[in-house]
């Protein structure tokens, strides 16, 4: 068991999401930063779907009522245990007793804290990631308070990891002010303006103070959408449609006054036209990303979205044989 | 003698120096504020959350408006502590 001392600004349970339940209504939740997250479960010898702590800026403070070997990735941070500092990016050994405890995010925005094991809370619609909208999933389906107990699984067998295993400079995510955003086209893409088309992909987007698990709002130049006559069935506004799905990482403008892109709690369907879709890799490196930070948006091909996420794929690959190799 | 510090913003988010718009500011100027005393709210993710003190001392002066947008590790008060 772990007890939550303080709970941090928004802390949740997440695991690599819930899948097959988009149809009707219920978006995959999950880790923000899915690649951190499979770091963090990789270094501790956990399965990809063991569920790990999310934190928002803010992490928490937990003392462990048992040993445990934890890793620590996402945004860079100072953490202490028992108030002497910790390394991220490393599996660090916890004794009965111990306090773990988070500061503030000096860059980036989410950390996840992996146990050996995984943190057991009972399987929602496949998945124990937290979806707080609808309560459903994680701890009781909300963020951690104070006070909450933490149960870990033992029943699964966790590989052996060298405790101080470490994740190399290269292979770390390094948060930055001003990222480029890969983009794939959206359905409705053509309703923007040449012009505004244009603006998309050549101007700075600043990440605004809204921007949460659901979605990120994104401030920049107004987009304007092509003169038509609304069909029926869709709203007045030119930046309306027929209502539609949204896919996660979708990019929509509702009255061109401002970029909304869904992240993994996200809407799954509305009436806004969807302009294009942040490629997956880059919805890891948006999660971290916060006001006033940047953003430039670059247009890619679908084939190219999916190498890229394949290349992922590789990379967690490659950092699980790195890991077991120093076992 | 007295030095001055600052309280720095605990995340990005909307700066409000109200509980809500009618009401009196949570700290004044001039007024003395211990550590752990919220001097303002700070509107982060559709939530409100505390921003407690620091320091102890005399608030010197607030470096952002009411409603501001403010970013991680911005100044948000000067507080004259003393020596």
């Amino acid at each position: 068991m772990i007890t939550v001392v303080q709970p941090g600004l928004y802390t949740t349970v997440q695991d690599r999401g819930r899948f097959g339940f988009y149809g009707v209504g219920f978006p995959p939740s999950g880790s923000m930063d899915q690649y951190s997250s499979a770091v963090a479960n990789i270094l501790v010898g956990n399965n990809p779907d063991a569920a790990v702590l999310e934190t928002t800026f803010l992490g928490p403070t937990l003392e462990f009522e048992q040993d445990a070997n934890v890793a620590l990735t996402g945004a860079s941070v100072d953490i202490t245990l028992d108030g002497i500092s910790i390394p991220l990016w490393t599996s660090v050994s916890v004794k009965k007793g111990q306090v773990l405890a988070f500061g503030g995010a000096i860059a980036g925005v989410r950390n996840y804290l992996a146990i050996t094991g995984g943190i057991n809370v009972k399987p929602m619609m496949g998945s124990r990631s937290t979806y707080v909208a609808s309560h459903l999933g994680g701890y009781e389906g909300r963020v951690l308070k104070p006070g909450d107990r933490l149960e870990i699984l033992q029943d699964s067998e966790p590989k052996e990891v060298r405790v101080g295993c470490e994740i190399p400079e290269d292979l770390r995510v390094t948060p930055r002010a001003h990222q480029e955003i890969r983009i794939v086209s959206g359905l409705c893409h053509y309703l923007l303006d040449p012009q505004s088309q244009e603006l998309l992909i050549s101007k700075p987007f600043t990440i605004s103070t809204e921007a949460n698990r659901t979605g990120y709002r994104l401030k920049g130049d107004q987009l304007s959408f092509v003169e038509r006559r609304q069909p029926f069935g869709a709203g007045s506004d030119p930046s309306n449609v027929v209502n539609l799905g949204y896919p996660v990482g979708s990019l929509q403008a509702p009255s061109g006054l401002e970029l909304i892109c869904l992240m993994r709690d996200a809407v799954t369907g509305g009436g806004y036209a969807t302009l294009a879709t942040v490629i997956s890799v880059d919805l890891d490196i948006l999660s971290q990303m916060k006001f006033p930070e940047t953003v430039s948006f670059e247009s890619v091909s679908l084939e190219t979205a999916l190498q890229l996420r394949s290349e992922r794929a590789q990379r967690l690959r490659n950092i699980a044989e790195l890991v077991n190799s120093i076992a | 003698m007295s030095d001055s510090q600052e309280i720095l913003a605990p995340f990005p988010g909307i700066f409000y120096r109200r509980t809500d718009p009618g009401s009196d500011p949570l700290v004044e100027l001039g007024q003395e504020i211990a550590v752990g005393d919220v001097i303002a709210l700070v509107e982060v993710m559709k939530m409100f959350h505390e921003v407690q003190s620091t320091i102890a001392g005399t608030v010197l002066e607030f470096c952002v408006e009411d409603g501001d947008a403010i970013a991680m590790g911005q100044a948000l008060a000067k507080i004259a502590t003393k020596l």
